[in-house]
């Protein structure tokens, strides 16, 4: 196995800060977005009465799911013990840590009093998921945090592995209880569902990993190197099969909820008549974030190779913010059944398919935390040793040998 | 609450009576009269404002709600007209509820439905607002524990502890929670209300508090409908409790089995 150092990002001073500077542009505009919206009111946004969590839940929940998966590769190089994967787990930790300071940022923002956060971190309703999530979310930066410092203290190394099975844990639990925030809500046909919780679990096993492949390659590409060519076959292969765990557990819980007959309405709006949430879910979440990467990471010529897998990673991604957007989304676009077996109509729209149309400030305040997420990953390499050198796969026998496919 | 607050003046009476000046001959039997007599005027002007309090359901401000009741409405879809209003009408004039324009956006505690039997194409109406109910998922769902079930059944929002997540919003079977999307003016002093936390309907408690009923079922009653009948579900003799006797009803949503205090006849 070759020695692998760790070392920060050496790009020079343009080539850092300006990258930089566009993400604080756009964290800004971030910004900006959320004063207007807690200035003038949530009326400014797409969000209404019925559809109340919009595009900043989708591109929020999707961060925090993604932050669980991004540490898929130091649990399956510390629970695990493959080898390969050692030198990345700090990258893959630094990514978690980012990915759900993003989302949550997002999340606040997003309060209708945001001033009240303290509140929130004082007052807790141990029945309420939401608050027990918020324990999950904090213990995940201090186990995570934990995590990071002792693979990267030499002299607490050995710790690491005991480290990373409680994160391992607790990623686990943390995912299950973000599902579970919509599986309990027995008031939404499009929830009800025991099968949420481990849905996310799955979920975020490929979309983190995915974010992870993309921040690798940025840093690899900042760095002015590139992807080793066995390492990128050894992620496509651990990705594709996420992947198609993912696709299962979508098959799974629409499965499940078509045998009931009260749930055929709503599946057949989601998944035949529900125009543009149909068509994220066949051709975003299904296609773009299923089929296509699995053909790309499969495919001869680019399966398992440096451009094929990234660019497996960015549609997993769009298929992943796809899934959240139909099933936060499309969910409260259907109507809630107050008298089942009847026709309602009322001027609080009852009966009716909500509308939702997404405004600037929430698509930005939404963006403007991912820029957040990748802000804080790119100083992260800046200022502590996170990249592997050479960037390279540990257990090749031979760096620079061909790539393998998946199989 | 003005008999309470009557009550408490009255009350107060006799220990002005006793405070103005000793008398000088200080006789124990004068002293014992004067004893007796303070007692007696004070159960005389005590008495009516406690029986009242009794008869009406009231409770003084200091006192805590109480287990023993649970206030709920039965709605009779058989007398309630389509196209009258006069529910929500009144409950937006009590509750200072103002249309800005925006309907989707807009708060709504009470709404009609238009209902219609697709086979039998029969027709009903019936007023939907938040169902206070025994077991409710907004309370259950609240990470503050903003949302709250008074122990007279009232589900009500703390709008100290809301941050306006909107999580009950989802989880609320009955879609009757709101979010207020704009800054407020001109609020009742009453039923304060805040830009960016939830509410809904609240039973008019500042009424039910001081004896009185929900704006929506007394303008249903002023207006001769008769069709929301509000009291104590767990007093026999109460009117809502006779009719619940009288007429089949049921709960909106039933195999959530969450106990609403709202029931509805005819539907």
């Amino acid at each position: 196995m070759a020695t692998i150092i760790h070392r920060e990002l050496s790009a020079g001073a343009w080539r850092y800060y300006g990258p930089l500077l566009v993400l604080g542009a756009i964290i800004a505009a971030g910004f900006a977005a959320f004063v207007h919206m807690e200035t003038s009111g949530h009326f400014v946004t797409g969000m209404d009465n019925q559809v109340v969590w919009g595009v900043p839940h989708v591109i929020a929940v999707f961060l925090i799911v993604a932050a669980s998966g991004a540490l898929n590769v130091a649990s399956v190089a510390s629970v695990f013990g493959r080898v390969a994967y050692k030198p990345l787990a700090p990258l893959s930790a630094l990514v978690a840590l980012a990915l759900l300071a993003g989302g949550l940022a997002i999340l606040a923002a997003d309060l209708g009093r945001p001033d009240r956060l303290i509140v929130a971190l004082t007052h807790f309703n141990f029945k309420s998921i939401f608050a027990l999530n918020m324990f999950l979310y904090s213990g995940f930066f201090a186990i995570v945090g934990v995590y990071l410092w002792f693979m990267m203290e030499r002299r607490m190394n050995r710790y690491s592995s005991a480290a990373g099975l409680a994160a391992f844990v607790w990623r686990l639990v943390l995912t299950t209880g973000t599902g579970s925030i919509f599986g309990f809500l027995v008031a939404r046909e499009a929830y009800d569902s025991a099968l949420l919780g481990p849905a996310f679990v799955v979920y975020s096993f490929a979309y983190g990993t995915s974010a992870f492949v993309i921040a690798l390659e940025c840093a690899c590409r900042w760095d002015g190197r590139s992807l080793d060519p066995a390492l990128a076959a050894r992620l496509g292969k651990l990705l594709a099969v996420l992947v198609a765990a993912a696709l299962y557990m979508t098959a799974a819980f629409h499965l499940t909820k078509l045998y009931m007959t009260r749930f055929h309405g709503i599946e057949a709006f989601l998944l035949a008549d529900g125009g543009v949430y149909t068509a994220l879910f066949w051709l975003g979440q299904v296609g773009i974030g299923g089929i296509v990467p699995l053909a790309l990471l499969y495919a001869p010529g680019t399966g398992g190779t440096r451009r094929g897998v990234p660019a497996a990673a960015v549609l997993v991604t769009l298929g992943g913010l796809a899934q959240m957007y139909v099933t936060i989304i499309g969910a409260q676009a259907w109507p809630q059944p107050i008298f089942p077996g009847w026709e309602e109509s009322s001027a609080f729209f009852d009966g009716e398919i909500h509308p939702y149309t997404p405004s600037a400030p929430e698509v930005l305040l939404g963006v403007g935390g991912v820029a957040l997420a990748a802000a804080l990953i790119a100083v992260g390499l800046k200022v502590l040793r996170f990249i592997p050198d050479p960037c390279t796969d540990s257990s090749s026998p031979q760096p620079t040998s061909p790539p393998a496919r998946p199989r | 609450m003005s008999e309470i607050r009557g009550c408490g003046g009255t009350g107060k009476a006799p220990h002005g009576a006793t405070g103005r000046g000793p008398d000088p001959l200080h006789d124990s039997n004068r002293r014992g009269f004067l004893g007796s007599a303070v007692a007696a005027l004070a159960g005389v002007a005590l008495a009516p404002g406690i029986r009242l309090i009794d008869l009406a359901g009231a409770r003084a401000p200091e006192q805590a709600a109480s287990g023993k009741v649970r206030w709920g409405m039965l709605i009779d879809t058989s007398k309630c007209a389509t196209g009258c209003n006069d529910c929500v009408s009144a409950c937006s004039r009590e509750n200072g509820l103002q249309d800005t324009g925006r309907p989707r956006t807009d708060a709504q505690w009470i709404r009609k439905i238009d209902l219609r039997d697709l086979r039998s194409q029969q027709q009903h109406s019936a007023p939907v607002m938040c169902q206070h109910c025994a077991e409710p998922p907004c309370v259950d769902v609240c990470p503050t524990g903003a949302s709250f079930k008074r122990a007279d059944g009232i589900v009500l929002v703390d709008k100290h502890t809301c941050i306006g997540c909107r999580y009950c919003v989802m989880a609320c079977p009955y879609k009757a929670r709101s979010f207020v999307h704009q800054n407020l003016a001109d609020q009742k002093p009453e039923v304060p209300r805040g830009k960016g936390t939830v509410e809904g309907c609240t039973l008019c408690v500042h009424r039910v508090d001081r004896g009185g009923g929900p704006a929506c079922a007394d303008a249903c009653s002023a207006a001769g409908h008769g069709a929301m009948v509000f009291g104590d579900l767990n007093d026999p003799q109460s009117a809502v409790a006779q009719r619940l006797r009288e007429l089949p009803n049921r709960a909106l949503r039933a195999d959530l089995r969450l106990d609403p205090g709202i029931r509805y006849s005819g539907v």
